[in-house]
């Protein structure tokens, strides 16, 4: 514990200007960030300056050897103890290199390398003008339907620009769940947050769907972020810092060294409860909780579909990584007020995601509404105020992150002349044409669905363990049911699929590139080897579960 | 000299199934493997039993620990057997009329052609039998158990192209059924009230008093009770008694060896080994004693009016057994006699089915006694066999039956009181009763004038002495059937074997034990000359005349099959109606309305989803309001 590093707001307030020292960065334990944003920079490099023909085979090299060396220097450093005994706060109090950090991070970046695979996927469709297409439109700035919009497509033009931003949006959501002070974190959240709304506006297909979800997502994330650092605001008038070291001190009432200017603020518990509350809108409306859930279904079923995959799972990471932090480590000391508000946020989730999941007729919404029930399940997780209750959340978001990314790859691959055919009807008798595809997608539901054997099912038991154990039977209860009704859809799909007539104009299965056939193979295999054999993987949870202050 | 004890049991396992998976190759020697095996098993016990002979009686049990079948916290299940003297007695008798058994079927099924089969499944029924008697725990008896009443069921049913035989052999399985829920109850009972099911712990030995002395009577009483159901239906005790009649339908070995001899005597194995469940529990032992009482008369009175010969011999077993359930009940005043008659009624009964099968086997497969007669000239050796079987089983002076069956009566009586005096009645007249039908079996089959016909394909029957194989288990067992009793009654030996593991008391008569001896003989005489009026000395009609309506009663085996039509098959199809009815218009209606109602629920809130950015933001709004407010409200209340 670093507590003097922890206390530079303070010092550097009352020490004379001239002793300011350049600030003390660890580069090694900030390596995996670092090396995301350097590579995401070296991408806007070569859309300036490498030929349009070279750029997509430049970025997805760049983007791959990037997230793989990222992935590398986090597994280093849990090798190096950073994830146990020697977890410390770095960055001058900023970031904190601990065992939940590290976990989310690798997480995070084996989510990212799946998601650069689906990005860089340019099979499906068939080739315009001799030129291969991936998920993106030619020229995202060109109006829909235009004469340029043609021109570009005409001009073989790829939007090769996600890549970068991909990166991007990957380097803001490593630093999320680590940001040890709130400006970091508010930070963190727009530099994922914003390459994110730019991502969901670029499809090809119904473009003008794409640009309203894009703009939903933009304008309903903006109001949020106000939220949020308005709640900012409140935490910093309450505390007189940014850091959580110390306004979790102050909740405790431990603190020193109070700066006099502040004193008349400090400690107004109006504030805290305000200000804490709304920073954990603004992070509950990134894991899509319910009330804060209404973007979620019309902005997956609007953006690409691997931004979509690559989002329902990385996003939620890093958000419920960002809010464990908060409430463990800054708000540790006001559970009691915050527990009964998040149980009834939990309840609402499960049971409202759930719930009008049944009535839904298209694919991408259907997983939509899964996530937001998945979301209420992973939330009585982080209700349980347990070392059990952080790993077993840490294991629930490895666990579904791949499931997600699976599941919305396979989405991809069956199309009709309109693209990708997410209609539900269209998917009948998709069991009897091809039945791989088929069985595949029904593991990713039956995970979905928490049905033992698969990784589902032991990341929902891990969670409600946890929870019964802190005291929450009640939610678990609620969850049980919400599971129960929530397995009505998925198994309606599977019986769907193979239990159906197949339609005489029925989709076609496209037949994938290595690319996404690697991202749903990896899919299953986690999923399998998660629900099988996880009991290695629970352990490393459980060694990562533990906060550094 | 325990681990013999295993091989006793793992002998016939493996000739099971050698026999049943070793295919067609072994179809030539397979009879031959399977009589060897059953041998080898019966050598072993004779082995032990010498073992056992050369130690002091108060220490003679002996136990085999296998492995540990189900080693889990709280719950220790043991693959181990216990060898004591009541184990023993059994030991013999089923592996020893077991051999004999097999030596006969080598003769009986010569022209079957699934013969290898049948040896398979007679050798597994020997392997689970033994596994029955030598389990030293409940959970291991009820596999023996099981494997018996599975044994059973492809045995009775081994014709099965014969629809009867598939019938037979269903009703069997699910009566059996009924008594096995009972079995398995009482275990769990067990396992809840002592925490274990062991025999040791739970019955004790000679050193500490088990854990039946700590548990109340009400518990006791209910694991009596259905300790009692399991075996009443293993036995053919009333109510449970309808199989065994139509389980005649099996070959006549199987009905010698199971149906007779053995596995029906499962259930005086059961309530004898429980002895000290049942002494704590007087109230249970009452309903045992009436069951078994009941039974007796009921058997016998339906071995009166049978014209089938394998039907009124399986009547007589019937109510044989209600002997010794009777003798059970009555508590360390009976048990030794119970097992006594066990015994002797397993040399005479088994020899009376062979010498029944030995009769078919000569009549092309006639089993109706009304076409017999005069069988005695043609077949010699199973007239005497037969002969001195019946005389065994009416209570002849000096042969088997009379001392064990003597016995059993003067125990009923010794019981005391009105209790006492109805008992001992009712085995009196079951003496009488039993007189009579196996008189009325001997003359119709063996005396009097030619009755045959031929058979359906108009083959006029030959009859003939059956061949060696099938005359020397019958004269072996002749042997038994005469000198048993008298071997077992003289000097106590068998009451003095078998005390240290039963306990025995003497009670309290207040008859005298010649009184009873004068009384049964006075008895016997009035029942077989009833019989002889009836069938000696007038011609006996080919055809059935349509008798009184006990007679009929009799014949239809006392309307127990229309008893359990009405009230079981009729009452369970009602029953299983109305359940279905519940569960269509009530349990689909609540689950369906739950379906319905979560599905509109979802149609309405799908509907706030209205896609516009407006309003998904005044949601957020409120959200956001809602929250701060409950969070400011927590800290309120």
């Amino acid at each position: 514990m670093s507590a003097a590093a922890v206390h530079s707001l303070w010092t550097t307030a009352v020490d004379p200007i001239d002793k300011i020292g350049a600030p003390k960065i660890e580069y090694g334990q900030l390596s995996p960030t670092l090396i995301v944003v350097g590579a995401a920079v070296i991408g806007v490099l070569i859309e300036a300056f490498v030929p349009r023909k070279s750029r997509y085979y430049a970025q997805v090299f760049v983007a791959v050897v990037a997230l793989a060396a990222a992935f590398a220097a986090v597994v280093a450093l849990a090798a190096g103890g950073y994830g146990t005994t020697k977890a410390h706060i770095a960055a001058m109090g900023a970031i904190a290199v601990d065992g939940p950090a590290l976990f989310l991070q690798g997480t995070i970046l084996l989510a990212g390398l799946l998601g650069v695979f689906t990005f860089a996927e340019r099979r499906l469709d068939p080739e315009a003008h001799g030129n291969r297409v991936d998920s993106f439109a030619a020229q995202a700035a060109s109006v829909p339907g235009s004469d340029s919009e043609k021109a570009a497509v005409k001009a073989g033009f790829t939007t090769t620009e996600v890549f970068p931003l991909l990166l991007f949006a990957i380097a803001g959501m490593l630093v999320f769940p680590s940001a040890n002070d709130l400006l970091t974190l508010f930070v963190a959240l727009e530099v994922f947050s914003l390459p994110l709304y730019l991502l969901c506006a670029v499809a090809r297909r119904k473009r003008l769907m794409s640009q309203e979800a894009a703009v939903k997502y933009f304008l309903l994330g903006a109001f949020a972020s106000a939220f949020t650092l308005f709640g900012i605001a409140l935490l910093y008038g309450y505390a007189g810092s940014v850091s959580y070291a110390t306004i979790a001190q102050v909740v405790d009432g431990t603190v020193q060294n109070v700066d006099p200017a502040l004193a008349g603020t400090m400690g107004n518990d109006a504030l805290l409860l305000i200000g804490a509350a709304m920073l954990a809108m603004g992070l509950l409306f990134k894991v899509g909780a319910v009330p804060f859930h209404m973007w979620t279904p019309d902005v997956y079923q609007g953006a690409p579909t691997p931004v979509t995959g690559f989002m329902a799972a990385a996003t939620k990471v890093a958000a419920f990584g960002a809010l464990l932090r908060l409430l463990y480590v800054v708000l540790p000391g006001l559970r009691w007020d915050w527990r009964p508000v998040m149980w009834a946020v939990a309840i609402v989730t499960m049971l409202g995601g759930a719930i009008v999941a049944i009535t839904q007729t298209d694919i991408k919404r259907l997983l939509a509404y899964s996530s937001i029930a998945h979301a209420g399940f992973i939330l009585a997780g982080v209700i349980a105020t347990s070392p059990d209750g952080v790993s077993s959340v840490l294991f629930y978001l490895g666990a579904y992150s791949f499931v997600t990314i699976g599941a919305f790859a396979v989405v991809t691959l069956v199309r009709d002349a309109g693209g990708e055919a997410t209609h539900l009807s269209k998917w009948a008798g998709l069991g009897r044409r091809s039945p791989l595809v088929a069985a595949v997608f029904a593991v990713f539901l039956l995970a979905f669905a928490g049905i033992p054997l698969t990784s589902g099912f032991a990341g929902k038991f891990a969670v409600f363990k946890a929870a019964a154990e802190g005291g929450a039977s009640a939610l678990v209860v609620v969850g049980v049911i919400s599971s129960a009704i929530a397995a009505f859809f998925y198994i309606r799909v599977i019986v769907l699929m193979f239990f159906s007539e197949p339609r005489s104009e029925g989709p076609t299965v496209a037949v994938p590139s290595p690319l996404t056939m690697t991202a749903i193979g990896v899919g299953v295999a986690v999923t399998l080897v998660l629900g099988v054999a996880p009991q290695y993987f629970l352990d490393l949870a459980s060694q990562a579960g533990v906060f550094v202050r | 000299m325990e681990n013999l004890i295993a091989l006793l049991i793992a002998a016939p396992l493996l000739g099971a199934a050698v026999l049943l998976c070793g295919g067609r190759r072994l179809d030539a020697v397979g009879h031959w493997i399977g009589t060897a095996l059953a041998s080898a098993s019966f050598v072993m016990g004779v082995v032990l039993f010498a073992d056992m002979l050369g130690k002091s009686p108060d220490d003679r049990t002996i136990s085999q620990h296998l492995f540990s079948w189900i080693p889990v916290a709280g719950f220790q299940a043991d693959a181990s057997f216990q060898l004591d003297q009541l184990s023993m007695t059994f030991v013999l008798l089923i592996s020893g009329v077991g051999s004999l058994i097999h030596l006969y079927s080598v003769g009986y099924m010569e022209h079957d052609e699934r013969r290898r089969r049948f040896f398979g499944y007679l050798n597994l029924f020997l392997a689970a039998m033994l596994l029955l008697v030598l389990a030293d725990n409940y959970l291991l008896l009820y596999v023996g158990w099981e494997g018996v009443g599975l044994a059973s069921y492809l045995l009775i049913g081994f014709w099965q192209h014969k629809p009867s035989a598939a019938t037979a052999a269903k009703k069997a399985f699910l009566v059996n059924r009924v008594g096995d829920m009972g079995l398995s109850i009482a275990i769990m009972l067990m396992f809840t009230t002592f925490g274990t099911f062991a025999f040791g712990p739970v019955l004790g030995t000679h050193e500490e008093a088990g854990l039946t002395q700590g548990a109340s009577e009400g518990k006791l009483t209910a694991i009596a009770l259905m300790l009692l159901l399991a075996a009443c239906g293993k036995s053919a005790q009333v109510p449970l008694q309808s199989w065994l009649g139509d389980a005649m339908e099996g070959p006549t070995p199987v009905s010698a060896l199971i149906h007779a001899a053995t596995m029906v005597t499962a259930g005086v194995y059961l309530i004898v080994r429980s002895g000290a469940i049942f002494n704590a529990a007087p109230d249970a032992q009452l309903v045992v004693t009436v069951v078994g009482a009941v039974t007796l008369l009921f058997g016998a009175i339906v071995g009166c009016a049978k014209d089938d010969i394998k039907k009124a011999l399986a009547g007589s077993t019937m109510s044989q057994i209600g002997y010794m359930v009777l003798a059970a009940g009555l508590g360390p005043i009976g048990y030794v006699w119970a097992i006594m008659h066990l015994v002797t009624h397993g040399f005479f009964k088994a020899g009376l089915f062979l010498g029944a099968g030995s009769v078919m086997h000569g009549m092309n497969d006639e089993v109706d006694m009304r076409k017999f007669g005069g069988l005695r000239k043609y077949m010699p050796i199973t007239f005497v066999t037969f002969g001195l079987g019946y005389l065994a089983i009416i209570g002849f002076p000096g042969l088997s039956g009379f001392f064990s069956k003597d016995k059993i009566i003067e125990a009923a009586f010794a019981k005391g009181g009105t209790e006492g005096w109805i008992l001992g009645g009712a085995a009196l007249l079951g003496a009488a009763i039993t007189a009579y039908y196996m008189t009325r079996v001997m003359l119709m089959t063996f005396f009097g004038e030619k009755r045959w016909q031929p058979d359906a394909d108009g083959h006029e029957p030959h009859p003939h002495e059956s061949p060696r194989s099938m005359t020397i288990p019958m004269i072996v067992l002749a042997f038994g059937s005469v000198f048993a009793g008298g071997l077992f009654s003289i000097g106590d030996r068998f009451l003095h074997w078998l005390e240290p593991v039963t306990g025995h008391s003497e009670g309290d008569s207040p008859v005298s034990a010649l009184t009873v001896t004068l009384a049964t003989m006075v008895l016997l005489v009035v029942g077989a000359g009833i019989a002889y009026a009836q069938y000696g000395r007038r011609p006996v009609p080919v055809v059935a005349p349509r008798g009184s309506l006990a007679t009929r009663a009799a014949r239809r085996d006392l309307y127990q099959d229309d008893f359990n039509h009405v009230v079981l098959v009729r009452g369970g199809e009602h029953l299983t109606r109305s359940l279905v009815y519940v569960d269509h218009t009530l349990v689909d209606g609540v689950v369906n309305g739950t379906a319905a109602s979560v599905g509109g629920l979802s149609g309405r809130l799908r509907r706030l989803q209205n896609g516009y950015a407006r309003s998904y933001a005044v949601s957020m709004f409120g959200g956001a309001a809602v929250l701060i407010a409950a969070t400011l409200l927590m800290r309120a209340v």
